[in-house]
């Protein structure tokens, strides 16, 4: 058993270090389609990254965002107050300001300046209002609008102040960023698998006459096509660590610009680099594709090599 | 060993090579198989090793129909077998070391097994301490020694060669042959196609005549045998291959 065990292992291990060692002795090839790989695996990592700092940055935005209460006016104070505590039990609710009439009047007239006007008045036209901060995992539209409609039923609540709008577009938006990464994953991972199946076709003819005479001496199919499939991963490896390095490198060349733009909306924010998991699926899509396109390519070319003597 | 049982064998150009050939080759003969080019060795050798299926009758080697073996099955089917070609189907960019082994690495040989196989296999032919050497370093004669060596690693039951000394001059030629020689005294069983007569008197013992496709002579040449007991010792001071 031991030994069937060491005699896999070791053909395996023929299969890469021959695979790797024919990769290295070819540097300028192999580094050039490592290249093109890595651009190809590099365009949709990048825009997830983009995609998720946005959602990111604009989760912290949303979450600025309060909205406003507006009772009717002469509603009782303690009704008011009981609304607002019943609310902050609410789930999706961080917390629910109670602002009364006074105060509201009393900050009017500070930001205002029509305070001499104001004081002529005899009543007080400002209604008790609240200030509701949604929580920051109940930001989304849809909740927000519960929350708005749960507010809205109250018959003392007059209206419900919130700009809810930007938040939808903004999501929108984010969505179809989202879809269209799905489209460029899909294309792009097509156009890697054409480009190591290519070249694995390139070899393959390269090496026609020794695979006709392994094949000769009894050479399996599984034998003849394995140090190929290794040659994809390491092409779909190693293009996956390019498009790694040009992430990497674009982010810290933005760094500078992103961090001055939401310096401007006061946040601060830093953005989400790929990070070990990130790395992880990069690499493991990459080796997928490369061994998938290996596994292509050979299952189209190699057997059609037969010896002949 | 071998039974070819009234095998045709048309390729698909039209050319009919084989037109119903019959023929039992026992364990442990040495054969050749003799005949104008385009007679049909070639086909027969191609049918023995599996590189080509009859086209109507039955090919039988170690008891095993060749046609009714699954595609998937030929690989270990061909490791049993060590085929020598008249142009010896070496892989040039890689050395002497490599070439010989790779019968023993398809089949996933550990590597102190095949080191010490190869060398081995090296020394019966000749050629021990030229491991590191590219092919074409070498001399035609030694290419052929080293297909030998190829041929010969995996301890086959079945050698079958197609005019392994076809570029050889005479004194080659006779080495070459010695060492094939020495392969059946140990029980190998030996077929080799050649259109040398002064080969196959020297060395002969049977003699399979193809001609046009057809079976035209199978003698046994009792006479050349018997000379065979005079080269004898030489044969003797030859390492032993089977280690």
């Amino acid at each position: 058993m031991s030994g069937a065990v060491s005699s896999y292992t070791t053909r395996h291990l023929q299969a890469l270090f021959g695979a790797a060692g024919r990769l290295v002795r070819s540097p300028l090839a192999t580094l050039l389609t490592l290249i093109v790989i890595g651009v190809a695996l590099a365009l949709p990592a990048g825009l997830a990254l983009f995609v998720n700092n946005l959602r990111v940055a604009t989760g912290d935005l949303s979450n600025t965002v309060d909205f406003t209460v507006h009772f009717k006016l002469g509603t009782p104070l303690e009704r008011v107050r009981q609304i607002a505590s019943s609310a902050a039990e609410r789930p999706g609710v961080a917390s629910v300001t109670v602002t009364t009439a006074d105060e509201a009047l009393e900050e009017f007239k500070q930001a205002s300046g029509f305070g001499d006007a104001l004081a002529a008045l005899k009543d007080n036209p400002l209604p008790h209002h609240l200030t509701v901060k949604p929580n920051r995992n109940a930001s989304g539209p849809a909740e927000v609008e519960s929350l708005r409609r749960y507010f809205a039923a109250f018959p003392e609540v007059e209206i419900v102040q919130l700009d809810l709008d930007w938040v939808r577009r903004l999501h929108s938006l984010l969505e179809v960023l989202r879809r269209s990464l799905w489209v460029i994953v899909a294309v792009l991972g097509l156009a890697v698998l054409a480009v190591i199946g290519n070249t694995i076709r390139l070899e393959i003819q390269q090496r026609r006459p020794e695979i006709e005479v392994t094949k000769l001496v009894g050479g399996s199919n599984a034998f003849v096509r394995r140090p190929f499939l290794y040659t994809g991963i390491f092409y779909g490896l190693g293009g996956a660590l390019f498009a790694a390095l040009i992430v990497v490198g674009g982010m810290a060349y933005l760094d500078q610009a992103v961090q001055e733009l939401a310096a401007q909306y006061g946040g601060g924010f830093r953005m989400v680099g790929l990070g070990p998991q990130g790395l992880g699926i990069l690499a493991g899509i990459g080796v997928v594709l490369g061994w998938f396109g290996a596994l292509i390519s050979t299952g189209r070319h190699l057997r059609r090599i037969e010896p002949r003597a | 060993m071998i039974v070819f049982d009234n095998v045709a064998k048309r390729y698909p150009n039209g050319r009919e090579a084989l037109a119903g050939v019959s023929f039992n080759i026992q364990p442990g003969e040495f054969v050749f198989l003799t005949g104008r080019s385009g007679a049909g060795k070639s086909s027969v050798l191609k049918l023995i090793a599996l590189l080509e299926r009859p086209t109507r009758g039955t090919v039988t080697v170690g008891g095993q129909n060749t046609s009714k073996l699954r595609s998937g099955k030929i690989p270990a089917y061909r490791r049993a077998i060590g085929v020598v070609f008249q142009d010896h189907k070496l892989l040039l960019d890689r050395p002497i070391y490599d070439n010989v082994a790779l019968p023993l690495v398809v089949a996933g040989t550990p590597y102190k097994e095949v080191d010490r196989r190869v060398r081995a296999a090296l020394d019966q032919v000749g050629l021990l301490g030229r491991e590191r050497s590219a092919p074409t370093e070498l001399s035609v004669g030694e290419q052929q020694r080293v297909g030998i060596a190829r041929a010969v690693i995996s301890k086959p039951q079945l050698l079958i060669a197609d005019e392994p000394t076809g570029n050889l001059d005479p004194a080659l030629a006779v080495e070459v042959m010695l060492v094939f020689k020495r392969f059946q005294e140990v029980g190998v069983t030996v077929v080799i196609a050649s259109h040398d007569p002064h080969l196959v008197e020297t060395f002969g013992e049977r003699e399979i005549v193809l001609d046009g496709g057809r079976l035209a002579a199978d003698t046994l040449h009792a006479a050349a045998a018997k000379r065979m007991t005079a080269t004898a010792p030489r044969l003797a001071d030859l390492p032993d291959i089977r280690t």
